[in-house]
Protein backbone atom coordinates (compact mmCIF):
# COMPACT_ATOMS: atom_id res chain seq x y z
CA UNK A 1 0.00 0.00 0.00
CA UNK A 2 1.53 3.27 -0.73
CA UNK A 3 1.23 6.21 1.02
CA UNK A 4 -2.05 7.41 2.20
CA UNK A 5 -3.71 10.86 1.60
CA UNK A 6 -4.53 12.66 4.49
CA UNK A 7 -8.66 11.70 4.00
CA UNK A 8 -7.86 8.04 3.82
CA UNK A 9 -6.01 8.42 6.78
CA UNK A 10 -8.75 10.15 8.34
CA UNK A 11 -10.82 7.39 7.38
CA UNK A 12 -8.64 4.59 8.64
CA UNK A 13 -9.08 6.42 11.69
CA UNK A 14 -12.47 6.86 12.00
CA UNK A 15 -12.75 3.30 11.43
CA UNK A 16 -10.31 2.12 13.87
CA UNK A 17 -12.64 3.73 16.59
CA UNK A 18 -15.81 2.45 15.72
CA UNK A 19 -14.03 -1.60 15.56
CA UNK A 20 -13.05 -0.18 18.67
CA UNK A 21 -15.74 1.22 20.35
CA UNK A 22 -17.37 -2.40 18.49
CA UNK A 23 -15.17 -5.02 20.33
CA UNK A 24 -14.32 -3.53 23.48
CA UNK A 25 -17.66 -1.91 25.07
CA UNK A 26 -18.80 -4.62 26.40
CA UNK A 27 -15.58 -5.46 28.07
CA UNK A 28 -15.74 -1.70 29.72
CA UNK A 29 -19.09 -1.86 30.68
CA UNK A 30 -18.37 -5.18 32.52
CA UNK A 31 -15.46 -3.12 34.39
CA UNK A 32 -17.61 -0.55 35.26
CA UNK A 33 -20.47 -2.69 36.55
CA UNK A 34 -17.35 -4.40 38.52
CA UNK A 35 -16.20 -0.98 40.14
CA UNK A 36 -20.04 -0.19 41.35
CA UNK A 37 -21.30 -0.23 44.95
CA UNK A 38 -24.75 -1.89 45.52
CA UNK A 39 -26.61 1.57 45.02
CA UNK A 40 -24.38 2.80 42.11
CA UNK A 41 -26.09 -0.86 40.42
CA UNK A 42 -29.55 0.91 39.98
CA UNK A 43 -27.92 4.12 38.98
CA UNK A 44 -28.73 3.32 35.31
CA UNK A 45 -25.70 4.51 34.23
CA UNK A 46 -22.61 3.43 32.70
CA UNK A 47 -19.47 5.48 34.88
CA UNK A 48 -20.00 4.02 38.56
CA UNK A 49 -20.93 6.69 40.45
CA UNK A 50 -18.92 5.89 43.21
CA UNK A 51 -15.83 3.20 42.81
CA UNK A 52 -15.07 0.92 44.63
CA UNK A 53 -12.63 -2.59 45.28
CA UNK A 54 -15.85 -4.26 47.54
CA UNK A 55 -16.91 -6.15 44.41
CA UNK A 56 -13.17 -7.86 43.93
CA UNK A 57 -12.80 -8.00 47.81
CA UNK A 58 -16.06 -10.32 47.73
CA UNK A 59 -14.51 -13.01 45.62
CA UNK A 60 -10.90 -12.68 46.30
CA UNK A 61 -10.09 -11.31 49.79
CA UNK A 62 -9.93 -14.01 52.87
CA UNK A 63 -13.74 -13.37 54.19
CA UNK A 64 -15.18 -12.14 51.08
CA UNK A 65 -18.78 -13.63 51.00
CA UNK A 66 -17.77 -15.31 47.35
CA UNK A 67 -14.55 -16.45 47.56
CA UNK A 68 -14.88 -19.97 48.39
CA UNK A 69 -16.76 -20.15 45.51
CA UNK A 70 -14.60 -18.34 43.38
CA UNK A 71 -10.84 -19.12 44.42
CA UNK A 72 -11.28 -22.83 44.09
CA UNK A 73 -13.03 -22.60 40.60
CA UNK A 74 -10.24 -20.76 39.48
CA UNK A 75 -7.63 -23.06 40.75
CA UNK A 76 -9.60 -26.08 38.92
CA UNK A 77 -10.44 -23.81 35.57
CA UNK A 78 -6.25 -23.25 35.52
CA UNK A 79 -5.27 -26.95 36.71
CA UNK A 80 -8.09 -29.00 34.35
CA UNK A 81 -8.02 -26.39 31.44
CA UNK A 82 -3.74 -27.06 31.69
CA UNK A 83 -3.45 -30.11 31.71
CA UNK A 84 -6.78 -31.52 28.63
CA UNK A 85 -4.56 -29.15 26.67
CA UNK A 86 -1.55 -30.45 27.87
CA UNK A 87 -2.80 -33.91 26.94
CA UNK A 88 -4.36 -33.07 23.87
CA UNK A 89 -1.12 -30.86 22.09
CA UNK A 90 0.93 -34.24 22.95
CA UNK A 91 -1.49 -36.47 21.20
CA UNK A 92 -2.51 -34.75 18.53
CA UNK A 93 0.89 -33.42 17.82
CA UNK A 94 1.88 -37.10 17.23
CA UNK A 95 -1.23 -38.22 15.39
CA UNK A 96 -0.63 -34.81 13.30
CA UNK A 97 3.01 -35.75 12.57
CA UNK A 98 1.81 -38.97 11.26
CA UNK A 99 -0.73 -37.87 9.20
CA UNK A 100 1.21 -35.04 7.53
CA UNK A 101 4.40 -36.85 7.20
CA UNK A 102 4.05 -40.92 6.89
CA UNK A 103 1.77 -43.00 3.89
CA UNK A 104 -0.46 -45.17 6.03
CA UNK A 105 -3.87 -46.37 5.43
CA UNK A 106 -6.70 -44.86 7.61
CA UNK A 107 -5.76 -41.21 7.27
CA UNK A 108 -8.53 -39.93 5.50
CA UNK A 109 -10.55 -41.92 8.69
CA UNK A 110 -8.73 -40.06 11.50
CA UNK A 111 -9.13 -36.92 9.96
CA UNK A 112 -13.28 -37.82 9.30
CA UNK A 113 -13.52 -38.55 12.85
CA UNK A 114 -12.11 -35.60 14.22
CA UNK A 115 -14.28 -33.82 11.93
CA UNK A 116 -17.32 -35.66 13.40
CA UNK A 117 -16.65 -35.87 16.56
CA UNK A 118 -16.10 -31.71 16.84
CA UNK A 119 -19.84 -31.57 15.41
CA UNK A 120 -21.39 -33.73 18.17
CA UNK A 121 -23.53 -31.53 20.14
CA UNK A 122 -21.89 -31.35 23.65
CA UNK A 123 -25.26 -31.63 24.83
CA UNK A 124 -25.56 -34.74 23.28
CA UNK A 125 -22.86 -36.19 25.25
CA UNK A 126 -23.26 -35.08 28.40
CA UNK A 127 -26.00 -36.67 29.55
CA UNK A 128 -24.20 -40.71 28.96
CA UNK A 129 -21.19 -39.07 30.94
CA UNK A 130 -23.20 -37.63 33.45
CA UNK A 131 -24.39 -41.53 34.07
CA UNK A 132 -21.64 -42.97 33.29
CA UNK A 133 -19.66 -41.01 35.35
CA UNK A 134 -21.52 -41.11 38.43
CA UNK A 135 -21.39 -44.98 38.23
CA UNK A 136 -17.45 -45.25 37.67
CA UNK A 137 -16.99 -42.36 40.53
CA UNK A 138 -15.71 -40.04 37.93
CA UNK A 139 -18.56 -37.17 38.44
CA UNK A 140 -16.79 -34.01 40.38
CA UNK A 141 -13.17 -35.20 39.90
CA UNK A 142 -10.82 -33.06 37.71
CA UNK A 143 -10.52 -36.22 35.49
CA UNK A 144 -13.91 -36.23 34.88
CA UNK A 145 -13.61 -32.99 33.03
CA UNK A 146 -10.45 -33.91 31.49
CA UNK A 147 -11.51 -36.62 29.42
CA UNK A 148 -14.47 -34.86 27.89
CA UNK A 149 -12.60 -31.49 27.27
CA UNK A 150 -10.25 -33.68 24.94
CA UNK A 151 -12.83 -34.26 22.55
CA UNK A 152 -13.41 -30.76 22.43
CA UNK A 153 -9.20 -29.76 22.02
CA UNK A 154 -8.46 -32.69 20.15
CA UNK A 155 -10.32 -32.73 16.77
CA UNK A 156 -9.11 -28.85 16.66
CA UNK A 157 -5.77 -29.60 17.31
CA UNK A 158 -5.42 -32.45 14.99
CA UNK A 159 -6.60 -30.61 12.32
CA UNK A 160 -4.83 -27.49 13.06
CA UNK A 161 -1.20 -29.20 13.91
CA UNK A 162 -1.95 -31.09 10.51
CA UNK A 163 -2.19 -27.87 8.41
CA UNK A 164 1.36 -26.38 10.29
CA UNK A 165 3.59 -29.88 9.48
CA UNK A 166 2.67 -29.97 5.68
CA UNK A 167 4.58 -26.79 5.39
CA UNK A 168 7.60 -28.28 7.33
CA UNK A 169 10.52 -29.01 5.01
CA UNK A 170 10.90 -32.82 5.77
CA UNK A 171 14.48 -32.81 3.25
CA UNK A 172 15.80 -31.47 7.24
CA UNK A 173 14.58 -35.07 8.88
CA UNK A 174 15.90 -37.57 5.77
CA UNK A 175 18.82 -35.77 6.42
CA UNK A 176 19.03 -36.36 10.34
CA UNK A 177 18.10 -40.14 9.59
CA UNK A 178 20.73 -40.12 6.69
CA UNK A 179 23.07 -39.11 9.32
CA UNK A 180 22.16 -41.72 11.79
CA UNK A 181 19.68 -40.42 13.73
CA UNK A 182 16.81 -43.09 14.77
CA UNK A 183 13.01 -41.73 13.43
CA UNK A 184 12.13 -40.94 16.97
CA UNK A 185 15.58 -38.43 17.24
CA UNK A 186 14.91 -36.88 13.51
CA UNK A 187 11.91 -36.24 14.56
CA UNK A 188 12.38 -34.81 17.88
CA UNK A 189 15.60 -32.58 16.65
CA UNK A 190 14.73 -31.58 13.15
CA UNK A 191 10.93 -31.41 13.14
CA UNK A 192 10.03 -30.21 16.60
CA UNK A 193 11.94 -27.11 16.71
CA UNK A 194 10.15 -25.87 13.32
CA UNK A 195 6.69 -27.25 14.56
CA UNK A 196 7.13 -25.36 17.57
CA UNK A 197 5.06 -22.34 16.71
CA UNK A 198 1.91 -24.34 15.38
CA UNK A 199 2.22 -26.53 18.24
CA UNK A 200 1.80 -23.40 20.64
CA UNK A 201 -0.74 -21.56 18.77
CA UNK A 202 -2.70 -25.01 18.80
CA UNK A 203 -2.05 -25.10 22.45
CA UNK A 204 -3.68 -21.59 22.75
CA UNK A 205 -6.74 -22.38 20.90
CA UNK A 206 -6.99 -25.62 22.61
CA UNK A 207 -6.56 -23.23 25.96
CA UNK A 208 -9.50 -21.27 25.16
CA UNK A 209 -11.83 -23.87 24.03
CA UNK A 210 -11.08 -25.62 27.23
CA UNK A 211 -11.49 -22.57 29.85
CA UNK A 212 -14.49 -21.49 27.61
CA UNK A 213 -16.47 -24.58 28.49
CA UNK A 214 -19.61 -24.44 30.31
CA UNK A 215 -21.71 -27.22 29.76
CA UNK A 216 -19.66 -29.54 31.13
CA UNK A 217 -18.54 -27.50 33.52
CA UNK A 218 -21.88 -27.29 34.93
CA UNK A 219 -23.60 -31.13 34.00
CA UNK A 220 -20.30 -33.21 35.50
CA UNK A 221 -19.55 -31.17 38.82
CA UNK A 222 -21.46 -30.07 41.63
CA UNK A 223 -19.11 -29.17 44.32
CA UNK A 224 -15.76 -26.70 44.76
CA UNK A 225 -13.54 -30.54 43.90
CA UNK A 226 -13.98 -29.65 40.11
CA UNK A 227 -16.30 -26.42 39.16
CA UNK A 228 -14.48 -24.37 36.51
CA UNK A 229 -15.37 -20.65 36.38
CA UNK A 230 -17.79 -20.29 33.92
CA UNK A 231 -19.99 -22.37 36.32
CA UNK A 232 -19.05 -21.13 39.55
CA UNK A 233 -19.87 -17.89 38.10
CA UNK A 234 -23.62 -19.05 37.24
CA UNK A 235 -23.81 -20.01 41.25
CA UNK A 236 -22.82 -17.05 42.38
CA UNK A 237 -25.72 -15.48 44.74
CA UNK A 238 -25.89 -11.94 46.29
CA UNK A 239 -25.29 -10.98 50.07
CA UNK A 240 -29.79 -11.24 50.21
CA UNK A 241 -32.14 -12.92 48.17
CA UNK A 242 -33.05 -10.12 47.25
CA UNK A 243 -29.80 -8.75 46.10
CA UNK A 244 -28.63 -9.42 42.59
CA UNK A 245 -24.78 -11.01 42.93
CA UNK A 246 -24.41 -8.62 39.80
CA UNK A 247 -21.23 -6.47 41.13
CA UNK A 248 -19.25 -9.96 42.45
CA UNK A 249 -19.94 -11.99 38.97
CA UNK A 250 -18.58 -8.62 36.65
CA UNK A 251 -15.45 -8.83 38.83
CA UNK A 252 -15.05 -12.54 38.92
CA UNK A 253 -15.36 -11.61 35.24
CA UNK A 254 -13.00 -9.43 34.78
CA UNK A 255 -10.75 -11.59 36.83
CA UNK A 256 -10.68 -14.30 34.20
CA UNK A 257 -10.97 -12.14 31.35
CA UNK A 258 -7.82 -10.31 31.94
CA UNK A 259 -5.51 -13.20 31.00
CA UNK A 260 -7.36 -14.07 28.08
CA UNK A 261 -7.07 -10.30 26.72
CA UNK A 262 -3.38 -10.62 27.47
CA UNK A 263 -3.12 -13.67 25.69
CA UNK A 264 -4.70 -11.90 22.38
CA UNK A 265 -2.62 -8.87 22.62
CA UNK A 266 0.68 -10.88 23.15
CA UNK A 267 -0.20 -13.40 20.19
CA UNK A 268 -2.89 -12.25 18.03
CA UNK A 269 -0.15 -12.39 15.37
CA UNK A 270 0.51 -15.85 15.77
CA UNK A 271 -3.49 -16.44 16.53
CA UNK A 272 -4.28 -15.51 13.37
CA UNK A 273 -1.89 -17.47 10.97
CA UNK A 274 -2.46 -20.56 13.13
CA UNK A 275 -6.01 -20.53 12.93
CA UNK A 276 -6.65 -19.65 9.27
CA UNK A 277 -4.01 -22.23 8.37
CA UNK A 278 -5.58 -25.02 10.46
CA UNK A 279 -8.98 -23.46 8.72
CA UNK A 280 -8.57 -22.98 5.03
CA UNK A 281 -5.67 -24.02 3.08
CA UNK A 282 -6.07 -25.38 -0.43
CA UNK B 1 -12.29 -49.72 21.14
CA UNK B 2 -8.63 -50.46 21.33
CA UNK B 3 -9.55 -53.86 19.45
CA UNK B 4 -11.44 -52.29 16.62
CA UNK B 5 -8.03 -49.84 16.62
CA UNK B 6 -6.00 -52.92 16.56
CA UNK B 7 -8.33 -54.53 14.17
CA UNK B 8 -8.05 -51.64 11.67
CA UNK B 9 -3.94 -51.78 12.24
CA UNK B 10 -4.21 -55.58 11.03
CA UNK B 11 -6.54 -55.31 8.08
CA UNK B 12 -4.08 -52.49 7.33
CA UNK B 13 -1.14 -54.16 7.88
CA UNK B 14 -2.99 -57.09 6.02
CA UNK B 15 -3.30 -55.32 3.24
CA UNK B 16 0.40 -54.82 2.97
CA UNK B 17 1.93 -57.76 3.40
CA UNK B 18 3.34 -57.53 -0.49
CA UNK B 19 4.52 -53.87 0.01
CA UNK B 20 8.00 -53.56 1.21
CA UNK B 21 8.97 -53.45 5.00
CA UNK B 22 9.59 -50.22 4.60
CA UNK B 23 6.23 -49.25 3.80
CA UNK B 24 5.29 -51.84 6.55
CA UNK B 25 6.88 -50.50 9.53
CA UNK B 26 5.71 -46.54 8.37
CA UNK B 27 2.19 -47.93 8.31
CA UNK B 28 2.65 -49.14 12.00
CA UNK B 29 4.14 -46.00 13.30
CA UNK B 30 1.65 -44.17 11.68
CA UNK B 31 -1.39 -45.79 13.95
CA UNK B 32 1.11 -45.68 16.45
CA UNK B 33 1.49 -42.03 16.66
CA UNK B 34 -2.07 -41.38 15.60
CA UNK B 35 -3.84 -44.13 17.41
CA UNK B 36 -3.46 -42.71 20.84
CA UNK B 37 -5.62 -39.42 19.69
CA UNK B 38 -7.87 -41.53 17.35
CA UNK B 39 -9.13 -43.71 20.27
CA UNK B 40 -9.61 -41.33 22.52
CA UNK B 41 -12.19 -39.43 20.51
CA UNK B 42 -13.69 -42.56 19.83
CA UNK B 43 -14.06 -43.53 23.49
CA UNK B 44 -15.04 -39.61 24.83
CA UNK B 45 -18.03 -39.07 22.06
CA UNK B 46 -18.88 -42.62 20.65
CA UNK B 47 -19.89 -43.95 23.44
CA UNK B 48 -21.80 -41.20 25.15
CA UNK B 49 -23.59 -41.04 21.34
CA UNK B 50 -24.27 -44.80 21.24
CA UNK B 51 -25.68 -44.67 25.52
CA UNK B 52 -27.53 -41.78 24.41
CA UNK B 53 -29.02 -43.72 21.55
CA UNK B 54 -30.10 -46.68 23.56
CA UNK B 55 -31.02 -44.52 26.54
CA UNK B 56 -33.39 -43.22 24.41
CA UNK B 57 -35.21 -46.39 24.07
CA UNK B 58 -36.38 -46.79 27.58
CA UNK B 59 -38.69 -44.83 30.02
CA UNK B 60 -35.57 -44.14 31.71
CA UNK B 61 -36.18 -42.03 34.84
CA UNK B 62 -33.02 -41.20 37.98
CA UNK B 63 -36.10 -40.22 40.16
CA UNK B 64 -37.46 -43.88 39.53
CA UNK B 65 -35.01 -45.95 38.63
CA UNK B 66 -36.82 -49.40 39.22
CA UNK B 67 -39.89 -48.34 36.73
CA UNK B 68 -37.06 -48.59 34.00
CA UNK B 69 -38.36 -50.41 30.65
CA UNK B 70 -37.77 -50.95 27.21
CA UNK B 71 -40.02 -48.46 25.28
CA UNK B 72 -39.14 -48.45 21.98
CA UNK B 73 -39.76 -45.01 19.96
CA UNK B 74 -42.42 -44.08 22.13
CA UNK B 75 -39.88 -41.03 23.92
CA UNK B 76 -39.91 -40.10 20.34
CA UNK B 77 -43.03 -39.96 20.28
CA UNK B 78 -43.91 -37.80 22.99
CA UNK B 79 -41.16 -35.56 22.09
CA UNK B 80 -42.17 -34.75 19.04
CA UNK B 81 -45.51 -34.53 20.02
CA UNK B 82 -44.80 -32.04 22.46
CA UNK B 83 -45.42 -28.38 21.39
CA UNK B 84 -42.53 -26.75 23.73
CA UNK B 85 -39.63 -29.32 21.18
CA UNK B 86 -41.27 -27.57 17.94
CA UNK B 87 -41.29 -24.17 19.85
CA UNK B 88 -37.73 -24.86 20.71
CA UNK B 89 -36.87 -26.70 17.06
CA UNK B 90 -37.81 -23.37 16.03
CA UNK B 91 -36.22 -20.67 18.38
CA UNK B 92 -32.69 -22.26 17.52
CA UNK B 93 -33.53 -22.02 13.62
CA UNK B 94 -34.52 -18.59 13.99
CA UNK B 95 -31.29 -17.48 16.41
CA UNK B 96 -29.43 -19.99 13.67
CA UNK B 97 -30.70 -18.02 10.64
CA UNK B 98 -30.50 -14.03 12.12
CA UNK B 99 -26.87 -14.57 13.55
CA UNK B 100 -25.38 -16.40 10.80
CA UNK B 101 -26.65 -14.11 8.44
CA UNK B 102 -25.41 -11.22 10.17
CA UNK B 103 -22.28 -12.57 11.06
CA UNK B 104 -21.36 -13.45 7.54
CA UNK B 105 -22.26 -9.63 6.34
CA UNK B 106 -20.32 -8.38 9.65
CA UNK B 107 -17.86 -11.22 9.45
CA UNK B 108 -17.15 -10.09 6.12
CA UNK B 109 -16.55 -5.70 6.63
CA UNK B 110 -14.43 -6.91 10.02
CA UNK B 111 -12.22 -9.17 7.64
CA UNK B 112 -11.85 -6.62 4.73
CA UNK B 113 -10.74 -3.63 7.98
CA UNK B 114 -8.22 -6.44 8.76
CA UNK B 115 -7.03 -7.17 5.20
CA UNK B 116 -6.70 -3.24 4.21
CA UNK B 117 -6.13 -1.98 7.23
CA UNK B 118 -2.96 0.74 7.20
CA UNK B 119 0.12 -1.08 8.28
CA UNK B 120 -0.07 0.92 11.54
CA UNK B 121 -3.22 0.22 12.70
CA UNK B 122 -3.43 -3.39 11.64
CA UNK B 123 -2.33 -4.64 15.19
CA UNK B 124 -4.49 -2.63 17.26
CA UNK B 125 -7.78 -3.32 14.19
CA UNK B 126 -6.93 -7.20 14.55
CA UNK B 127 -6.83 -7.72 18.39
CA UNK B 128 -9.81 -5.36 18.96
CA UNK B 129 -11.99 -7.72 16.51
CA UNK B 130 -10.33 -10.94 18.05
CA UNK B 131 -11.09 -9.52 21.78
CA UNK B 132 -14.79 -11.35 21.95
CA UNK B 133 -13.84 -14.58 20.65
CA UNK B 134 -11.26 -14.88 23.92
CA UNK B 135 -13.78 -13.73 26.22
CA UNK B 136 -15.67 -16.48 27.66
CA UNK B 137 -19.11 -16.62 26.37
CA UNK B 138 -20.46 -16.90 29.81
CA UNK B 139 -18.30 -13.66 30.79
CA UNK B 140 -20.36 -12.08 27.87
CA UNK B 141 -23.55 -13.09 28.75
CA UNK B 142 -23.43 -11.50 31.72
CA UNK B 143 -22.06 -8.10 29.86
CA UNK B 144 -25.08 -8.15 28.08
CA UNK B 145 -27.27 -9.26 29.98
CA UNK B 146 -26.36 -6.54 33.08
CA UNK B 147 -26.77 -3.73 30.27
CA UNK B 148 -29.71 -4.38 29.64
CA UNK B 149 -31.29 -6.16 32.87
CA UNK B 150 -33.68 -3.25 34.25
CA UNK B 151 -33.39 -5.05 37.79
CA UNK B 152 -29.82 -5.01 38.11
CA UNK B 153 -29.46 -1.23 36.86
CA UNK B 154 -28.88 -2.04 32.82
CA UNK B 155 -27.65 1.25 31.13
CA UNK B 156 -29.36 0.58 28.05
CA UNK B 157 -32.99 2.09 28.96
CA UNK B 158 -31.22 5.32 29.68
CA UNK B 159 -28.73 5.87 26.60
CA UNK B 160 -31.44 4.58 23.88
CA UNK B 161 -34.79 6.25 25.58
CA UNK B 162 -34.81 8.77 22.34
CA UNK B 163 -35.98 5.27 20.03
CA UNK B 164 -39.08 4.24 19.24
CA UNK B 165 -40.27 1.79 22.18
CA UNK B 166 -37.56 2.03 24.42
CA UNK B 167 -38.45 3.39 27.94
CA UNK B 168 -36.70 3.68 31.09
CA UNK B 169 -38.90 0.49 32.47
CA UNK B 170 -38.99 -1.31 29.79
CA UNK B 171 -37.76 -5.00 30.69
CA UNK B 172 -36.31 -6.37 28.03
CA UNK B 173 -36.10 -10.34 29.39
CA UNK B 174 -40.11 -10.37 30.31
CA UNK B 175 -41.08 -10.83 26.45
CA UNK B 176 -39.91 -13.16 23.57
CA UNK B 177 -38.63 -11.00 21.09
CA UNK B 178 -36.76 -9.12 23.35
CA UNK B 179 -35.04 -11.87 25.35
CA UNK B 180 -34.30 -12.88 21.58
CA UNK B 181 -32.80 -9.78 20.63
CA UNK B 182 -30.21 -9.51 23.28
CA UNK B 183 -29.33 -13.10 22.80
CA UNK B 184 -28.48 -12.72 19.59
CA UNK B 185 -26.90 -9.70 19.81
CA UNK B 186 -24.42 -10.95 21.95
CA UNK B 187 -24.46 -14.11 20.22
CA UNK B 188 -23.29 -11.88 16.93
CA UNK B 189 -20.72 -9.80 18.81
CA UNK B 190 -19.28 -12.93 20.74
CA UNK B 191 -18.32 -15.03 17.64
CA UNK B 192 -18.73 -12.60 14.53
CA UNK B 193 -14.50 -12.57 15.08
CA UNK B 194 -14.36 -16.24 14.35
CA UNK B 195 -16.14 -15.79 10.73
CA UNK B 196 -13.80 -12.54 10.32
CA UNK B 197 -10.76 -14.94 11.13
CA UNK B 198 -11.83 -17.33 8.50
CA UNK B 199 -13.13 -14.93 6.03
CA UNK B 200 -9.64 -13.10 6.12
CA UNK B 201 -7.42 -16.18 5.42
CA UNK B 202 -9.68 -16.22 2.16
CA UNK B 203 -9.36 -13.00 1.15
CA UNK B 204 -5.86 -13.58 1.39
CA UNK B 205 -6.39 -16.31 -1.24
CA UNK B 206 -7.49 -13.84 -3.64
CA UNK B 207 -5.23 -13.37 -5.81
CA UNK B 208 -3.89 -9.55 -6.37
CA UNK B 209 -3.28 -9.67 -9.61
CA UNK B 210 -7.27 -10.28 -10.35
CA UNK B 211 -8.02 -7.71 -8.25
CA UNK B 212 -5.42 -5.10 -10.09
CA UNK B 213 -6.40 -6.51 -13.65
CA UNK B 214 -9.93 -6.14 -13.05
CA UNK B 215 -9.70 -2.46 -11.43
CA UNK B 216 -7.40 -1.34 -14.65
CA UNK B 217 -9.97 -2.70 -16.75
CA UNK B 218 -12.40 -0.31 -14.99
CA UNK B 219 -14.24 -2.42 -13.03
CA UNK B 220 -16.15 -0.87 -10.13
CA UNK B 221 -15.25 -1.92 -6.05
CA UNK B 222 -18.55 -4.10 -6.10
CA UNK B 223 -18.04 -5.02 -10.04
CA UNK B 224 -14.65 -6.64 -8.25
CA UNK B 225 -16.24 -7.71 -5.19
CA UNK B 226 -18.95 -9.51 -7.03
CA UNK B 227 -16.99 -10.97 -10.11
CA UNK B 228 -13.18 -11.28 -8.39
CA UNK B 229 -13.31 -11.34 -4.71
CA UNK B 230 -16.62 -13.36 -3.46
CA UNK B 231 -16.05 -16.28 -6.04
CA UNK B 232 -12.50 -17.17 -4.94
CA UNK B 233 -13.39 -16.94 -1.46
CA UNK B 234 -15.82 -19.85 -2.17
CA UNK B 235 -13.95 -22.23 0.18
CA UNK B 236 -13.34 -19.83 3.04
CA UNK B 237 -17.41 -18.40 3.15
CA UNK B 238 -18.61 -22.63 2.70
CA UNK B 239 -16.15 -23.52 5.98
CA UNK B 240 -17.14 -20.03 7.54
CA UNK B 241 -21.02 -20.47 7.42
CA UNK B 242 -20.85 -24.17 8.04
CA UNK B 243 -18.82 -23.98 11.29
CA UNK B 244 -20.91 -21.05 12.38
CA UNK B 245 -23.82 -22.59 11.91
CA UNK B 246 -23.23 -26.12 13.51
CA UNK B 247 -22.10 -23.81 16.69
CA UNK B 248 -25.25 -21.57 16.55
CA UNK B 249 -27.46 -24.22 16.43
CA UNK B 250 -25.89 -25.79 19.83
CA UNK B 251 -26.14 -22.69 21.52
CA UNK B 252 -26.74 -22.60 24.83
CA UNK B 253 -24.38 -20.48 27.64
CA UNK B 254 -25.91 -17.08 26.36
CA UNK B 255 -29.59 -19.07 26.58
CA UNK B 256 -28.85 -20.06 30.37
CA UNK B 257 -27.48 -17.50 31.54
CA UNK B 258 -30.11 -14.64 30.47
CA UNK B 259 -33.20 -16.18 30.40
CA UNK B 260 -32.63 -19.98 31.33
CA UNK B 261 -35.62 -20.38 28.86
CA UNK B 262 -37.88 -18.46 29.99
CA UNK B 263 -40.54 -16.37 27.72
CA UNK B 264 -39.87 -19.48 24.89
CA UNK B 265 -36.71 -18.60 24.80
CA UNK B 266 -35.53 -22.10 25.33
CA UNK B 267 -33.38 -23.37 22.55
CA UNK B 268 -33.09 -27.16 21.95
CA UNK B 269 -29.86 -27.80 23.82
CA UNK B 270 -31.32 -26.41 27.06
CA UNK B 271 -34.26 -28.57 26.48
CA UNK B 272 -32.01 -31.62 26.71
CA UNK B 273 -30.11 -30.16 29.21
CA UNK B 274 -33.21 -29.84 31.38
CA UNK B 275 -34.89 -32.52 30.74
CA UNK B 276 -31.95 -34.60 31.53
CA UNK B 277 -29.63 -33.14 33.63
CA UNK B 278 -32.48 -30.62 35.57
CA UNK B 279 -35.33 -33.12 35.36
CA UNK B 280 -33.38 -36.75 35.55
CA UNK B 281 -35.70 -37.76 33.04
CA UNK B 282 -32.72 -39.43 30.72
CA UNK B 283 -34.86 -41.36 28.47
CA UNK B 284 -36.59 -38.17 27.17
CA UNK B 285 -33.94 -36.22 27.46
CA UNK B 286 -31.77 -38.67 25.30
CA UNK B 287 -34.43 -38.54 22.71
CA UNK B 288 -34.20 -34.56 22.65
CA UNK B 289 -29.89 -35.17 22.44
CA UNK B 290 -30.42 -37.61 19.74
CA UNK B 291 -32.84 -35.21 17.57
CA UNK B 292 -30.13 -32.11 18.15
CA UNK B 293 -27.70 -34.30 16.76
CA UNK B 294 -29.68 -34.96 13.59
CA UNK B 295 -30.50 -31.66 13.17
CA UNK B 296 -27.04 -30.58 13.15
CA UNK B 297 -26.24 -33.77 10.85
CA UNK B 298 -28.46 -32.81 8.02
CA UNK B 299 -27.13 -28.73 8.56
CA UNK B 300 -23.63 -30.06 7.56
CA UNK B 301 -25.38 -32.23 4.44
CA UNK B 302 -26.93 -29.34 3.26
CA UNK B 303 -24.19 -26.53 3.64
CA UNK B 304 -22.35 -29.56 2.05
CA UNK B 305 -24.67 -30.15 -1.02
CA UNK B 306 -25.48 -26.60 -1.43
CA UNK B 307 -21.31 -25.40 -1.57
CA UNK B 308 -20.85 -27.92 -3.60
CA UNK B 309 -17.29 -27.65 -1.98
CA UNK B 310 -15.25 -30.85 -0.49
CA UNK B 311 -14.55 -30.42 2.81
CA UNK B 312 -12.16 -32.34 3.50
CA UNK B 313 -10.23 -30.41 1.14
CA UNK B 314 -11.02 -27.22 2.22
CA UNK B 315 -10.20 -28.03 5.70
CA UNK B 316 -5.88 -28.38 4.70
CA UNK B 317 -5.80 -32.33 3.07
CA UNK B 318 -4.60 -32.30 -0.19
Amino acid sequence: MGAMSTKQKIGWIAITVVVLLWSLFPVVSILMTSFKTQAGLFSGRFLPPEWTLENYETILAPGGSAQDLFLPALRNSIGISLISTFVAVVLAMFCAYAIARLDFRGKKLILTTALAVSVFPVVSIVTPLFNLWRTIGLYDTWIGLIIPYLSLTLPISIWTMTAFFRQIPWELEQAAQVDGATPFQAFRKAVVPLAAPGVFTTAIIAFFIAWNDFVYGISLTSTEAARPVPAALSFFTGASQFEEPTGAISAAAIVVTVPIVIVVLIFQRRIVSGLTQGAVKG
Amino acid sequence: MTTSASAAEKAAASRRKKRSDRSRSEGRLGWYLAGPAFVIMLLVTLYPILQALWDSLFSLRLTAPDETELIWFRNYQVVLGDPTFWQSLWVTVLITAITVAIELVLGFILAMVMHRAATKLRGIVRTAILVPYGIVTVVSAFAWFYAFDINSGGYINNWFDWLPGITEDLNWFAGQGTSLFVIIASEIWKTTPFISLLLLSGLAQVPGELEEAARVDGATGSQVLRRVILPNMKAAIMVAVLFRALEAFRIFDNVYIMTNGANNTEVLSLLAYNTSIGRLEIGLGSAISVLLFLCVLIIAFIAIKGFKVDLAGTRGER
